[in-house]
């Protein structure tokens, strides 16, 4: 399982990376949300997977006597998810916007020689 | 010593933000509101501060969840400080938005969206638990993302697409070093890192985190070869945006990184090595590329580049007086570049313009705006006894204390450069005679006479506090100097959030 998410983490950081180097608007979009997924499941496995190990105890005990999955990761993930949601979105409707307004998905076309402004 | 008031500042700025939502489509109150809510959190940071300067480290561990479990907000004298500077900045900031910003932009929230910022930046500063660090920098980067395209200008969105892609990017760099960060030693605290990052057996992961974080805060803090976003994007948003960003945004990248590498991860000669190098470069390029420019904003943009140059190499030389030079001259410049961005929105009320081969004779229209101006341009290049020439006194001791002479040569070189844009900048916008065949376009005359009081006004009150740091250099230094003792012996810092373990 570990490995296999090693490779999981491997394979979007990589995509994630090339696809942000590309010249295009959205290609630069989707590199993001990759290598956003890439850094959840990277915490995921550093905080060591315990299989089906709530931390619950058990209504009889004091302390826990077997291992148990760590939650702080969970915690971590969950928050970095819905954030990593608030900058995709806004990321999403700002390049719509750019495309909308000069009719390119090409990064390198955003020069406008246009040297006024508020 | 434990105490709720920390959290105030971030508070204050939550609420008055919240008050604001319930007012749409007012902006009169919006503004008011403003005002008052930054005076009233400048009171509080400064109370904050004159509390830690006599009484020490104060810490408050959220929903009473003891350290390292909970989430603790530490208020040590750096923190502190940062929190003062950013509330003068912010109340500057907020007059001069009054007038300085349009009514449809007012429409749109500019003002709740501001009071957000300002409240991620003081909830950054207090934090002492590396994950909260990282929430409260998302949410500093998505509020200046509003601020950025508010408008929605070509030119203002062009640069919002770099400054969104590398800020992205920084963050999920920064996330990723905790991720490991948190695998290798199983805690979030910073001062429970400090003392289990020591114990971290394998020391190549240690350096790789570090990378992590550095590259992550580096972006952040734009440092060559990571700022090409900041001269391409700081010169569209209006100037009181620009403000914050250039005074407050990268500074907060500076003080991460100053947090990161003093109290969880201490450079070792190749680390040191590396920030010289670094420094040196961001110096060199930040200065030349400020000498090309003929915007007055891309001018300070390539400015803001080669000051924090100044502050990574006291930094990389590690150094008690490098370290005390480093602080006073952020103390320094968020000031100074806050005020410096405010004064080119006034300029462009005063002509129209910001591009320097069109403007002129504002000297003989306004004599005394023009000499209050020159005050701030002095105070940047460091003429003595105006602000900036302390701290570069103490780099350059120190940098010559410990034999490193490229460093030495890039504060010089660096600090004649600033001169020379500068003189250029007077020479060309104050004393040149106004170009005869440009239209003018004065918006500021008309201007009624409370209206121009409020635009002149936070460049007044940032100009004398940056006076107030020049010639009170002496109990900034003390200030400095307890902040680089802390940095050097982090003791007191792990024993007052921990408890005497």
């Amino acid at each position: 399982m570990e490995l296999l998410l090693v490779f999981l983490i491997g394979a979007l950081y990589a995509s994630g990376v090339y696809l942000i180097l590309r010249r295009s608007m959205v290609r630069l979009l989707l590199g993001i949300i990759l290598l956003g997924n890439g850094t959840n499941i990277l915490i995921f496995l550093l905080g060591t997977i315990t299989k089906g190990k709530p931390p619950v105890m058990a209504a009889n005990l004091e302390v826990f006597e077997d291992i148990y999955a760590d939650p702080i990761p969970q915690a971590l993930i969950l928050t970095a998810i819905v954030i990593s949601f608030g900058l995709t979105s806004f990321a999403i409707v700002l390049l719509k916007r750019v495309y909308a307004l000069l009719g390119t998905d090409d990064l390198d076309t955003l020069n406008t020689p246009q040297e006024e402004d508020i | 010593m434990i105490d709720n008031h920390i959290v105030a500042t971030v508070l204050v700025h939550l609420f008055t933000a919240l008050a604001q939502l319930l007012l749409p489509k007012k902006t009169v109150p919006q503004m008011i509101l403003s005002i008052a809510g930054c005076l009233l959190s400048f009171l509080l940071a400064l109370a904050l501060f004159m509390k830690v300067y006599s009484g020490g480290i104060l810490t408050m561990n959220a929903a009473n969840w003891d350290a390292p479990f909970g989430i603790v907000f530490v208020a040590d004298l750096f923190s502190s400080t940062m929190v003062l500077l950013t509330s003068v900045a912010a109340l500057a900031v907020s007059i001069f938005s009054a007038v300085g910003v349009g009514r449809a932009r007012m429409l749109f929230g500019y003002f709740p969206i501001f009071h957000f910022l300002i409240m991620g930046l003081n909830g950054a500063f207090l934090t002492g638990d590396i994950f909260n660090l990282y929430v409260w920098f998302e949410v500093v980067i998505i509020s200046s993302f509003v601020l950025l395209t508010l408008g929605g200008r070509i030119p203002q969105l062009e640069g919002a697409v770099k400054y969104m892609a590398m800020n992205i990017l920084a963050s999920m760099f920064f996330l990723t070093g905790i991720g490991i960060l948190y695998g290798i030693t199983g805690s979030l605290n910073m001062a429970d890192l400090s003392l289990k990052i020591a114990q971290v057996e394998d020391r190549s992961v240690v350096n790789l985190t570090a990378i992590f974080f550095l590259v992550g805060f580096g972006i952040k803090s734009a440092v060559f070869p990571l700022y090409f976003w900041l001269p391409s994007s700081y010169h569209t948003p209006p100037s009181a945006v620009a403000a914050v960003f250039g005074g407050l945004l990268t500074k907060l990248g500076l003080y991460a990184l100053f947090r990161c590498f003093t109290l969880l991860f201490v450079p070792d000669d190749f680390a040191q090595t590396v920030f010289i190098i670094i420094a040196c470069a961001t110096i060199l390029t930040g200065a030349f590329g400020a000498l090309i420019r003929t915007n007055i904003r891309r001018v300070l943009s390539y400015l803001i580049v080669c000051h924090i140059g100044f502050v990574v190499g006291g930094l990389g030389l590690c150094s008690k007086t490098a370290l005390l030079g480093a602080v006073f001259y952020l103390i320094h410049d968020i000031i100074v570049k806050t005020n410096l961005f405010l004064i080119a929105g006034l300029i462009r009320q005063l002509r129209g313009t910001m591009n320097m081969g069109k403007l002129g004779g504002i000297y003989a229209e306004y004599p005394k705006i023009s000499l209050l101006i020159a005050i701030v341009l002095f105070s940047l290049v460091g003429i003595p006894p105006l602000s900036g020439f302390w701290p570069k006194i103490y780099l350059i001791e120190a940098a010559l204390m410990s034999k490193s002479y490229a460093f030495t040569a890039s504060v010089i070189l660096g600090s004649f450069i600033t001169l020379f844009v500068v003189a250029k900048l007077w020479s060309e916008v104050f004393w040149k005679d106004a170009v005869v065949d440009e239209v003018i376009v004065d918006n500021f005359k008309p201007l009624k006479t409370g209206r121009k009081f409020l635009m002149i006004l936070p460049i007044g009150i940032l100009a004398s506090t940056s006076l107030f740091i020049g010639l009170n250099a002496e109990f900034i230094i003390q200030v400095a100097d307890r902040i680089a003792n802390e940095m050097i012996d982090t003791t007191p810092y792990t024993s007052a959030v921990l408890g005497n373990k």
